[in-house]
């Protein structure tokens, strides 16, 4: 468990300088840190289909991130932010520490989570689908209307990506 | 002592998003949203000593402990979806940079009509 | 002298052996996920990586002359209709998203009912759609003319 906190406090000092550094490239080398930090945290969390899924799903927003800021000569933005952002970020900590203090207490420890239907799917999933990835067999046969939604999900970003970006043609 | 790290996360992404006028730095913040979010799932269903819930020939599924798969499942489709969401926010925010010049929220409100 | 478009000559050359070789990993990753971790999701995404990779290292119009976009466009909502398809076979068995088909024996590759197909639909929708959106935003210049091409 100690591994995770290690990882844990590698993210989150990759984040902060992701969100204060002063340039473009710097900027998305440290937004790939984060990611790659929460590959590696769920391979000590025995979650390898995640640890697939998100790396590769990283490098593909690093690509899609470098398009849209790198080799851009747009101004630096100098002087950040007015005094109103600055009173309701200021004023939105201590109501999250509250609100956190409220959850951790309710939710159980780390490491011994209360397992009710996760039982039953590892005991009858062999048997009711025949599939050894017990993962797989919930996302494509318990709960496959989860993944029809998400397939739904897809569809309408593409569509939407594609007109942002249409543009009209010159009529000659 | 490890949600209390995950949620640092979640609120390192917010104060991104409401503070900053860059709007690169917005888009930044949501991807950041996204990854706290799955790490807290993921963290929730982690059982100490256990093994991946993927079976092999001969286990005993009675005896040995496993990891709860029901979360990780969830979480799954999540990541893609997050890599969507970035996608569309990207797009318009190069939209944006086109027709005015400029990343700054503040000038963009100021330009507007 | 002319600049050559795309990356320089040692990347190509890379270029052409390591796509192969990713592509046949996609593929392995795809097939077996019900057996081994992967499944449509992580499969689907590599096999868009290794086109985008052709695209990267050899410009765009060079590398869109050998492969057709309207293709790739047209195949994404086939994995969609595939997998809505899937489900509502299960209706002849008594309820939408039955699964139907025989199971057999468990760690082969040809067990586990409708899920290996399932991956297939998930897979073409998944990579069709992340290769149409890189297509369409590297389309998209980024100058200060209001007018453009498509």
């Amino acid at each position: 468990m100690l591994e995770l906190h290690v990882i844990a406090i590698l993210m989150i000092i990759a984040a902060i300088v992701a969100v204060e550094i002063d340039g473009w490239l710097s900027t998305v080398v440290a937004v790939g840190a984060v990611g790659t930090g929460l590959t590696l945290a769920f391979l000590f969390l025995k979650a390898p289909d995640l640890a697939i899924t998100q790396l590769v799903v990283e490098i593909l927003s690093l690509i899609i991130l470098t398009r849209a800021t790198v080799g851009l000569d747009a101004p630096r933005i100098k002087l950040d932010s007015r005094r109103l952002s600055i009173g309701l970020g200021i004023l939105f900590i201590p109501l999250f520490i509250l609100f956190v203090k409220k959850m951790v207490a309710d939710l159980p420890a780390v490491g011994s989570p209360i397992m009710k239907m996760g039982q039953y799917y590892i005991e009858h999933g062999l048997k009711h689908t025949g599939a050894a990835n017990i993962v797989s067999a919930i996302i494509l046969d318990y709960r496959g209307y989860d993944t029809l939604g998400e397939a739904t999900v897809l569809l309408t970003s593409v569509v939407a990506v594609l007109i942002v970006v249409r543009q009209q043609g010159r009529k000659k | 002592m490890l949600y209390i790290l995950c949620t640092t996360l979640l609120a390192i992404g917010v104060y991104a998003v409401l503070v900053k006028r860059n709007m690169i730095k917005k888009i930044v913040g949501l991807c950041i949203i996204d990854y706290a979010v799955n790490f807290f799932y993921v963290v929730a269903g982690y059982k100490v000593n256990a093994e991946a819930p993927i079976l092999s020939e001969g286990m005993d599924v009675m005896r040995i402990n496993f990891v709860d798969p029901l979360p990780q499942a969830l979480i799954l489709t999540s990541i893609v979806i997050g890599l969507g969401v970035t996608m569309l926010t990207v797009a318009i925010a190069i939209r944006l940079y086109q027709k005015y010049g400029t990343f700054d929220t503040d000038e963009i409100r100021r330009l507007k009509g | 002298m002319k600049k050559e478009p795309g990356m320089s000559m040692i990347v190509k050359r890379i270029t052409r052996i390591t796509v192969s070789l990713i592509f046949l990993f996609g593929v392995y990753i795809l097939l077996h996920g019900h057996l081994t971790p992967g499944g449509g999701f992580a499969g689907g995404v590599i096999i868009a990586l290794s086109f985008i990779h052709i695209v990267l290292a050899f410009g765009r119009e060079e590398a869109m002359k050998h492969l057709n976009e309207k293709l790739i466009l047209f195949l994404e909502p086939v994995g969609g209709l595939l997998f809505l398809g899937i489900a509502l076979l299960g209706l002849f068995g008594g309820f939408f998203f039955l699964n139907i088909l025989p199971k057999g024996q468990p760690f082969r590759l040809l067990s586990a009912g409708i899920i290996p197909l399932c991956n297939i639909a998930i897979f073409l929708k998944v990579g069709a759609g992340l290769f149409t959106c890189f297509i369409a935003l590297s389309l998209l210049r980024i100058d200060r003319s209001d007018k453009g091409d498509k």
